[in-house]
């Protein structure tokens, strides 16, 4: 975390958590599953369910998969814009054991994929995203976050980290978990830069790779 | 980052808290100052709409405060006073009216820096550009108490917001005054052990009750903490064990005390007709009201 996430987000109101949180959020599961969102079924756990109608959460949690930022002066006006744009959605919610009690599950449709988020607001705007797809992850998009969802195979890590060495692309983290051997995996980088356009293409045109998803840096810092 | 690494660092202390972030992070140190003096011109602008607008928030609770504080004589002849209560209380009524503010840390207790740091600053006819030093400070000291708790009502009470608020608040004033690193840092430590229990019990869960009123006392709390720093008074209790202290007492807090509005304030038979009223939807819906503010505010 940095000093300009301190002071700071710039966002409009009513509250940093349930608010900007909630719309950092919503933007994780917008650049996840990388077209637009058809339907999103949205479970809100503890605090969020509690307190979240008076925060704002719902609206921002929307404003976030329409790809709005915190501090985008459309954020209260969401609701309307995601019906103006084809978007169902619900609420409803859930009990997700032991998360922090800013925490929501985003369950998403587009035309073509499907994606599934399970996040928390840490406060002051912060989020950490402990799930994606049924892997666990860590992840709080402080840093630009390339994440691949591939087939389990021999060298798949070494040619991703040749290939960012060869952009001269710092590596910040890098976590990887699959299901089973030779099963579905998720290979999740934290980058110091973004990577090229080109690059991200090369990515998708393997065989074993089924998406790959750039999800740009969201904190201020 | 801990406190006690600020308060040993060569002075001043907000050049030491800039070099280290921008180490970590690899951003440029001049762009992290620019993107500082940039948010605090935001800040001046809530400060200003929320100071000229009585407008009321969606629940009807608050909205007319700072004005009313502002346009109001000044009885006790303390300028400084008023005008730090008067600013903290426009920040946090913009935010509740959905306007645009800077969470710092959080959007609850957005009023507390500005209302303390810039209230000041205008006090003494300080610029602007005066404050980006202090206000960095400020946000180290936030970065060194996030590193042992939460900063969120929910997870350790109304205590780790205003608290952090206040603690910020009081070491950017005493910078500014020319306090010293270890003065600054024991402002901060002052205000936050002064702060420790205080709950998170919203009414009807919104950031409005007690939440406006609040920050205008903590950013009085802050300083008067950086008062004290200034004339060499310290916090007996070293500041990073005041932190672990209210990080503890935060776990130790019932969950109804954190921000779920399931006691305190929140549950008086006031704070539960408030919430009854509005689940009843006897108002407008929440986007209706920030867009008609929006509207109205464009048209005055």
């Amino acid at each position: 975390m940095s000093l300009l996430d301190m002071v700071g987000p710039v966002m409009i109101g009513p509250s940093s958590s349930h608010t900007a949180g909630a719309c950092r959020l919503g933007l994780v599961g917008h650049f996840l599953l990388g077209e637009p969102v058809r339907e999103a079924n949205i479970g809100l756990h503890a605090s969020f369910a509690k307190t979240g109608k008076g925060h704002g959460t719902h609206f921002a949690l929307i404003a976030g998969l329409l790809g709005y930022l915190p501090h985008d002066a459309r954020l209260p006006r969401s609701f309307a814009d995601a019906q103006a744009a084809g978007m169902h959605f619900e609420f409803h919610d859930v009990e997700l054991g032991q998360v922090h009690p800013n925490s929501a599950r985003l369950r998403l449709r587009g035309d073509s994929a499907t994606a599934e988020v399970i996040g928390s607001s840490t406060g002051g705007g912060v989020i950490e995203v402990t799930e994606i797809d049924g892997f666990a992850v860590r992840l709080s998009a402080a840093s630009p976050t390339l994440l691949l969802r591939y087939e389990d195979t021999v060298g798949v890590i070494a040619r991703v980290t040749a290939l960012l060495a060869g952009e001269q692309i710092n590596i910040a983290t890098l976590l990887c978990t699959r299901k089973k051997r030779g099963g579905d995996a998720l290979l999740v980088i934290e980058l110091d830069a973004l990577p090229s356009a080109e690059a991200l293409a090369w990515l998708r045109n393997w065989r074993e790779m089924q998406w790959v998803r750039l999800l740009p840096k969201l904190m201020d810092g | 980052m801990k406190l006690e690494d600020i308060m040993n660092a060569p002075a001043p202390a907000s050049q030491w808290v800039l070099d280290q972030d921008c180490q970590e992070t690899g951003q440029d140190p001049a762009a992290v100052r620019a993107e500082m003096l940039s948010r605090i011109g935001v800040m001046r602008e809530s400060i200003e709409r929320g100071l000229q607008s009585d407008a009321a928030s969606i629940t009807g609770m608050v909205g007319w405060n700072a004005k009313g504080l502002w346009d109001a004589p000044d009885v006790l002849q303390a300028p400084l006073l008023r005008r730090v209560q008067a600013y903290a209380m426009a920040v946090n009524e913009e935010n509740a009216r959905m306007g645009r503010i800077v969470a710092a840390p959080t959007a609850g207790s957005a009023g507390t820096v500005p209302g303390a740091l810039i209230g000041v600053a205008d006090h003494l006819g300080l610029s602007d550009e005066q404050l980006v030093d202090p206000m960095i400070l400020a946000a180290g000291i936030g970065k060194a108490i996030s590193e042992k708790m939460f900063i969120s009502g929910a997870a350790g009470g109304c205590q780790a917001e205003i608290g952090s608020s206040a603690a910020m608040a009081a070491a950017a004033v005493t910078e500014l005054l020319g306090g010293s690193p270890r003065a600054c840092v024991h402002a901060a430590s002052l205000a936050l052990m002064n702060t420790i229990g205080l709950v998170c019990d919203p009414v009807g869960g919104y950031v409005e009750v007690p939440c406006v009123s609040r920050n205008a006392f903590f950013a009085v709390h802050a300083v008067s903490a950086a008062q004290l720093a200034l004339a060499q008074l310290e916090s007996f209790i070293p500041p990073d064990e005041v932190v672990s202290a209210m990080a503890e007492v935060g776990r130790m807090m019932p969950a109804a005390l954190r921000e779920t509005a399931d006691g305190g304030l929140a549950q008086t038979p006031t704070g539960l007709a408030v919430t009854a009223r509005m689940e009843s939807g006897d108002v407008l819906p929440i986007a209706t009201v920030a867009v008609l503010n929006e509207e109205a505010r464009q048209k005055s």
